[in-house]
């Protein structure tokens, strides 16, 4: 027999236990996407060229190079300068540096589709740029494009696995530590594959379930 | 615009670097990394093939296949689509051999990727072939085509230019996502950098130059693309003309 069933329950509990440090890393590195995101898709609309362009240069740099030498980079280099960081916290950022350059595109689409004569109305109001950003154009540019970050909050989660090159103790550590003591690789990684496509699943129908409802808002 | 600056600034800095490297003490790390670089770039165009063969085979299915081979569209391309491409890699690593199929690294990497991209460039050929405006299906009715026909000369070709823009995203994906076969033993760019990075310690030049190295493919995946698009759109042009 193959598949050991026994072997399976009794190392699910431990995979579990992993699964805690994946989900926690997801979602501190999706709080970082988001706010990086949003202040990369504000610089890159600045005016002055000295600073959008850099902005951008830095957003498409970040977007085609591969995350696992991000993660290394943060990882090794960074303590080269004086500036160790423990390997959850490198992880972290590297997910949130590299989905913020995603979730920039996607902030950018949001801002671009708020109609012009929001910013003239705020001008004529007076509003200092900050509150033009914080209680006019923001408010509109962000409901649009929830589904579109919920798909990058589902990518990001799929790329915690890569946190375990740094030896990060989450699910495919955990996976590979359990593989390579037991000699039995099937079940562990089999049990990480099918724990991502059950939340992958549910997270895809949850985005679906939000799209509609903004359907039906902006439709009233 | 921003792309084209970034891109030159991209092979101006590579070929800078290069220079640089060549007179500097750089010289114990560059050859390793440069090997590993082709490594990148074979994996990168093999697994583009079976990406591009995967998706479009899977796309069509999942749209007009009979019903069997379409559930076994769907379960690939939510299947692959559902799980992280390093768990993918690993399993095709670790778990075949159990089933006594064992696969040259190689394979594995070109395989487990070329799926990984396929199943969401599975998606883009649906959406391409779907967007095809539907007067030319009733077209190739009216000019008495069996529908194998008519996707091939009519469908596909019109779906091929709208699919070249995001098939460009996906193949920087695809080389992005090379990366991890580092883990899986393969001499890539990820493992020479690694490797080097173990035996000279020059940590910082070493990751920096690897960054610009994949930027550098990157950018001429970009301009691969743009002159096809561009190319694919003028000969759309010239068949409008007719």
């Amino acid at each position: 027999m193959l598949w050991d069933w026994s072997y399976a329950f009794e190392i699910l509990p431990v995979l579990a236990r992993a699964s805690l440090v994946t989900i926690q890393a997801t979602l501190m590195g999706f709080v970082l996407a988001l706010v990086l995101g949003l202040v990369f898709a504000i610089l890159r609309m600045s005016r002055a060229a000295w600073i959008a362009l850099p902005v951008a240069a830095l957003v498409e740099f970040i977007r085609s190079t591969p995350l696992l030498i991000q993660i290394f980079f943060l990882y090794f280099v960074f303590p080269e300068f004086g500036l160790s960081l423990d390997a959850l916290t490198a992880g972290v950022l590297a997910l949130g540096l590299h989905y913020g350059t995603y979730c920039a595109e996607v902030f950018r689409a949001g801002l671009d589709n708020v109609p012009r004569g929001q910013w003239e109305a705020s001008v004529a109001l007076n509003l200092s740029p900050y509150h033009t950003f914080r209680d006019i154009i923001i408010p509109q540019a962000i409901p649009p494009v929830v589904p579109a970050l919920g798909n990058y909050l589902v990518a990001l989660f799929k790329e915690t696995p890569l946190l375990s090159a740094i030896a990060v103790l989450e699910l495919m550590q955990q996976a590979k530590i359990l593989g390579s003591t037991t000699f039995r690789y099937i079940e562990p990684i089999t049990l990480v594959g099918a724990f991502f496509l059950l939340f992958s699943l549910v997270a895809a129908a949850l985005i679906r379930m939000v799209e509609r409802r903004l359907n039906r808002i902006g439709a009233r | 615009m921003v792309m084209r600056s970034v891109v030159v600034a991209a092979v101006v800095s590579f070929t800078a670097g290069l220079i640089v490297a060549s007179f500097a003490g750089f010289r114990e790390f560059i050859p390793g990394l440069l090997e590993g670089a082709w490594i990148t770039v074979q994996i990168t165009a093999a697994g583009a093939v079976v990406a591009v063969v995967c998706a479009v085979t899977a796309g069509l299915l999942k749209m007009y296949g009979p019903w069997p081979l379409r559930w076994l569209a769907v379960a690939y391309i939510e299947l692959f689509r559902g799980t992280s491409a390093l768990v993918q890699l690993f399993w095709l690593f670790f778990v075949l051999p159990l089933f006594g199929v064992t696969l040259p690294p190689m394979t594995v990497a070109i395989a487990a990727l070329g799926l990984n991209i396929g199943a969401y460039g599975a998606e883009v050929v649906r959406g391409a072939v779907g967007a095809v405006p539907r007067g030319q299906w009733e077209a190739t009715v009216a000019l008495n085509m069996t529908r194998t026909e008519a996707l091939r000369r009519v469908i596909l070709p019109q779906a091929f230019v709208a699919m070249i823009p995001p098939w460009g995203n996906l193949f920087i994906e695809l080389l992005k996502s090379t990366a991890l076969v580092s883990l899986i033993t393969i001499g890539d760019l990820a493992f020479r950098a690694q490797q080097m990075n173990q035996t000279t310690f020059r940590t910082a030049e070493i990751f920096s130059i690897v960054l610009v190295i994949y930027l550098a493919i990157a950018a001429v995946i970009t301009v691969g693309m743009k002159a096809l698009e561009q190319k694919a759109a003028g000969a759309m042009a010239r068949g409008r003309g007719h």
